[in-house]
């Protein structure tokens, strides 16, 4: 097994995602990850100094749409499909803290 | 297995339009097809009789008063269960989507309706897309129609298997890293990812945004053409979506392939099965003998793929599944706090193959390993790119397998995740690099199971690609 | 001058300060729901502003060229620019990511100038998405926990913003209430936004920390939560002294994020997070590079409006008036600066004009009601003696009443007699006569003595004299 990524690493990223994994599932989750990781020493030998990052398949740039508003989405219907809403707008369990 | 009707598309909507064939006739066939075989294939995840017979009422409707339903009027589809349809729910196989109803359309639902085509099911897939082989479902997994102890491809392999067991003319799936090619080389129908933004993603449930493709499932190189004529296009609901008219695909394939060059990648990386690999040679003597000449080119940085793939998909995926919170629509698990409630609800609504894509992309992404990880990955996709474009300058386009082998046994691939990963090694580049590609039944291998071959071609050179899939199709009749 | 009190013993004070401002478009960042403030919860939403599953953003091009708008007012670079995924959960954050501009922003190293001449730097003006409202509900009952909830509003969630970020340039409480109030005006006058702070439209976080002069900068907490101009520049000197106490008595300021509470007038530490923030940036991929043509970015300078810094230079040289006095500053700020010229050249006094325009036209609009030429004839009465400024008041008062009217006809109905200098000069030698201990007292200097004189002569021409005048008149007899 590489070096790639600990258990720590693992608990740490599961927090970022919100994901509750219990001790045995992130100690899993470090093999499985580390495995994967370790097909990664190909790419690990490449030289790629000189080589841009690619982030669009297709070159398009200045992207617009007109301001002008368009008939949205009815309140009622998407707070009927929520899992809980009150008031009109959605209710979620305390947050805690001072508004972000 | 139940051999759909050979007849096209095309010759299906003129009957149609004619009012010589009743649209609801159709349905019922395809529905009675759909009771007798759908469960033992388990192709959908809702099956849309009542809005099926309502829209074929409709087209019969518009044929009789003389009105022009369009050129796929009473053309039955069935859709992959990640795009989204107003009022039906839309799944995408995960627990965390059950019973979501969308309030608005996807583009493609739009399009194709516009255009008279029946929707007549959800299909299933593999959870979010994620999966080779349909097993990643929530709701259990597809049985591939030609030996229903071996899987159908993934992830769309639902829609794969609806068109390969005559539940519906045509099917749409999404191609992330091979997700249509894959399972249509394993049922042995058509597929097809087209361009990356040839095809608008507005309504497509996002896996990994720069990856998406949504492409046709269809019986013949000319139905699939004729879907993506339809759904091919501009849309302003999509800022990656090409802003520019795509030239028609049948058209295009009535054309041989005489004087085209058809390039055999000499460094691919090894692994297919000698059965898949015969027919691909196959393929190329056939195309010799069509007129094309055989050019050998190299892809060097064709076998980083995976690598890479398997870092950008994840990161991106990690990203757009944050949403997933319990907040506005979707699953809840009640918890003291907001944020107790996030980790319980993603906890208990994705499966495992989910959450281990989401854990790798967030950790790709993570401070300290984006330059490491993330950031390389996408500079290898750069070197991927370049060099199919430099082979693109010495072959009109290219053929490789689609998938190494034949549709495999459920379970095959064990525990360990990379070896389903290998079933993409040959399509992931492909998405990568933005390019399209298509897979074309080419006779069978081993127990008589069905053998894809894969047409690459560069950006846009979809009518090339199609005329080359076409010859292939040609030489089995 | 300063409100504020300034800091104990040679602290220095460093404040960078970031502004987020709403932009004035009719739509969202990246949708074409309403942007709107004030309307009724979940009104405003669609797909990209729910963070619907398959939902795709288009960028609104009118944002971006009121975005552009901003940066040149604030003498920035445009340059081509990329959006990128913040990713972090919140439940006003729909899309658990916020779409903004990282590594590439819009709008680079401007500049924004006091009016007291000192230059603060900007840093960057970049493009971001807003999030939702989250309402904070209290328990029942008494109990703490168990009944709490929040509840949450989208109708924000997605609306343009800017966040202009200063460089760490403002050195006090004052220049950082001046900074804010410059920047609302400009952001005004260019049409980028409304910049109302109690609405929300735009939010000041202050960066704050002291040092001794010459010595590296300190440890910085951020403020949240200024909600007025005024309260700019409380929160920033609390928090300074609140540093300061800190290191005075041999504590170390520690990196946080606070908040101003507006009622008790202090920083509170905001809950701390659990986690370090690691948002994990990448480019968004449903989204295209920004590049505006440089045609592009000279059509929108082009057009830009006289910003209220030229305004002020302008008013001040026609006035003579200094450019940060505060009659060129309110005449500006309320747009009135085009009126007053216009007095002038319609032949009245440009330094009376402003005087009574500061005075009297607050509650009017940027084109006040009253004719250019009625407040101009005002004027001229006044120069030429023919009004006492006491007069022209309440003749202005008249005009103002009725949007306009001849000075001379209300003059003469008051009976407002031009008082000639010859009988002013009688009752100046009256007074004299009637109090000569104030005169001899004037006549050794003391200022208090002409006070009571000048008093006298308004008591017996019933207001009719020139104060002026009579203040000439006696330092005439003086000599
Ligand atoms: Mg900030
Ligand atoms: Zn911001």
């Amino acid at each position: 097994m590489s070096d790639r990524i600990t258990a720590a690493d693992v608990a740490k990223v599961a927090r970022l995602a919100r994901l509750d994994l219990s001790p045995q599932e992130i100690e899993r989750m470090t093999a499985q990850l580390d495995g994967m990781l370790e097909h990664f020493a190909d790419v690990d030998a490449l030289d790629l100094a000189d080589v841009a990052p690619m982030t669009q398949p297709f070159p398009l740039v200045n992207v617009f749409r007109a301001d002008v508003v368009q008939p949205g989405l009815d309140r009622d219907e998407v707070l009927a499909a929520a899992p809980a809403a009150q008031d009109g707008r959605f209710r979620v369990p305390p947050t805690g803290g001072v508004e972000g | 297995m139940a051999a759909p009707a050979m007849v096209t598309a095309a010759s299906i909507a003129a009957a149609v339009r004619a009012g010589t064939t009743k649209a609801a006739d159709l349905v019922e066939q395809h529905l009675a097809t759909i009771a007798a075989r759908e469960p033992e294939i388990h192709a959908f995840n809702l099956v849309l009789a009542d809005e099926a017979r309502a829209q074929a009422a409709r087209i019969d409707a518009l044929a009789a008063e003389g009105n022009d339903p369009g050129p796929l009027a009473g053309v039955t589809v069935a859709l992959k269960d990640n795009m989204c349809t107003r009022g039906i729910p839309t799944t995408c196989s995960s627990k965390i989507l059950a019973g979501w109803k969308p309030p608005y359309d996807a583009t493609v639902v739009r399009t194709l309706q516009a255009a008279g085509a029946i929707v007549v099911g959800k299909t299933n897939l593999d959870e979010f897309a994620m999966g080779s082989s349909t097993e990643n479902s929530a709701f259990g997994p597809t049985r591939n129609p030609h030996d229903i102890s071996r899987v159908p491809g993934g992830s769309s392999g639902g829609s794969a298997a609806a068109v390969a067991a005559g539940f519906s003319h045509l099917s749409l799936g999404s191609d992330t890293g091979g997700s249509i090619r894959q399972p249509a080389a394993l049922c042995g129908v058509v597929g097809v990812k087209p361009t990356y933004g040839y095809v608008s993603r507005y309504g497509l449930v996002a896996f990994a945004s720069s990856l998406d493709q949504i492409g046709p499932f269809a019986n013949s190189v000319e139905d699939a053409a004729l879907v993506l004529d339809v759904i091919g296009g501009h849309d302003p609901h999509d800022s990656t979506s090409i802003p520019q008219p795509h030239p028609s695909l049948v058209g295009a394939i009535q054309q041989g392939v005489e004087g085209l060059r058809v390039g055999r990648i000499s460094d691919l990386p090894a692994g297919a099965d000698p059965d898949v690999q015969a027919r691909l040679d196959l393929a190329f003597e056939t195309l010799q003998a069509a007129g094309a000449t055989i050019v050998d080119v190299e892809v060097p940085a064709f076998s980083f793929g995976l690598t890479a793939y398997y870092l950008i998909a994840p990161a991106e995926a990690s990203s757009n599944l944050a949403r997933y919170d319990g907040v506005r629509y979707g699953l809840r698990v009640e918890a003291a706090d907001t944020d107790s409630m996030y980790g319980a609800t993603r906890t208990a609504g994705f499966g495992d193959e989910v959450k281990r894509r989401i854990m790798l992309g967030t950790y790709a992404l993570s401070a300290g390993y984006y330059d490491a990880y993330y950031g390389k990955a996408l500079k290898v996709r750069r070197l991927i790119h370049d060099d199919f474009e430099r082979a693109y300058q010495q072959a009109d386009v290219l053929l490789t397998p689609t998938s190494p082998s034949v549709a495999f046994k459920f379970g095959a691939k064990g525990d360990n995740p990379f070896a389903m990963y290998l079933c993409d090694t040959y399509t992931i580049p492909t998405n990568l690099a933005g390019h399209p590609a298509m897979s074309v039944p080419f006779g069978t291998g081993t127990e008589g199971l069905p053998v894809g071959v894969q047409v690459l071609a560069g950006t846009l050179q979809e009518p090339t690609m199609f005329r080359v899939a076409a010859a292939l199709e040609r030489s089995m009749k | 001058m300063s409100e504020y009190d300034g800091l104990p013993g040679d602290w220095e004070l460093v404040v960078g300060l970031e502004v987020h401002v709403e932009l004035a478009t009719a739509t969202k960042l990246f949708s074409a729901s309403p942007n709107r403030f004030g309307d009724e919860p979940n009104t405003n939403i669609d797909p990209v502003t729910l963070g619907l599953p398959g939902a795709l953003p288009v960028l609104n091009e009118h944002a971006v060229e009121l975005a552009m708008r901003v940066g040149l007012a604030l003498n920035c670079t445009v340059q081509p620019s990329t959006f990128h995924r913040k990713n972090y959960f919140y439940p006003d954050m729909p899309k658990a990511y916020q779409v903004t501009q990282y590594d590439q922003p819009l709008n680079v190293d401007g500049h924004l100038d006091l009016p007291n001449g000192v230059r603060i730097g900007i840093e960057r003006a970049h493009m971001e998405e807003d999030a939702g409202k989250s309402t904070h509900v209290g328990g029942t009952g008494g109990r703490v926990h168990g009944a709490n909830h929040s509840l949450i509003d989208l109708n924000r969630a997605g609306v343009p913003l800017v966040e202009i970020v200063s460089r760490p340039d403002i050195r006090s409480a004052d220049d950082a209430r001046a900074y804010v109030s410059e920047l609302r005006a400009i952001l005004v006058v260019i049409g980028a936004s409304d910049a109302k702070m109690e609405e929300g439209s735009m939010r000041v976080d202050a960066n704050v920390s002291v040092r001794k002069p010459g010595t590296p900068l300190g440890t910085r907490c951020e403020i949240k939560n200024v909600n007025s101009v005024r309260s700019v520049g409380r929160a920033i000197e609390y928090e300074a002294r609140r540093q300061i106490d800190l290191i005075e008595s041999g504590d170390a300021v520690r990196q946080q994020t606070r908040h101003w509470d507006e009622t008790d007038g202090r920083t509170h530490t905001l809950r701390t997070k659990e986690d370090a923030d690691d948002y994990r940036y990448f480019l968004e991929p449903d989204l295209v590079p920004l590049a505006p043509s440089a045609e592009w970015i000279e059509r929108v300078r082009a057009a830009l409006p006289m910003l209220p810094a030229a305004r002020r230079t302008r008013l001040s040289a026609a006035t003579g008036q200094a450019a940060d006095s505060e009659a060129v500053g309110s005449v500006v700020e309320r747009g009135q600066d085009d009126y007053v010229l216009t007095v002038a050249a319609a032949g009245g006094d440009a330094a009376r004009a402003l005087v009574h325009v500061k005075e009297a036209f607050a509650d009017q609009s940027a084109t006040p009601q009253v004719p250019a030429a009625d407040l101009a004839q005002l004027t001229t009465l006044e120069l030429g003696g023919k009004l006492t400024a006491t007069q022209a008041k309440a003749v202005l008062a008249e005009i103002v009443a009725h949007n306009g009217g001849d000075a001379n006809v209300i003059a003469a109905a008051k009976g407002f007699e031009a008082m000639d200098t010859s009988s002013l000069e009688a009752l100046v030698d009256d007074a004299i006569a009637a109090d000569p201990d104030a005169w001899q007292k004037f006549c050794n200097g003391d200022g208090k003595a002409m006070g009571a004189l000048v008093g006298l002569v308004m008591k017996s021409s019933k207001g009719k004299a020139d104060g002026k005048l009579v203040t000439a008149l006696l330092n005439q007899k003086k000599r």
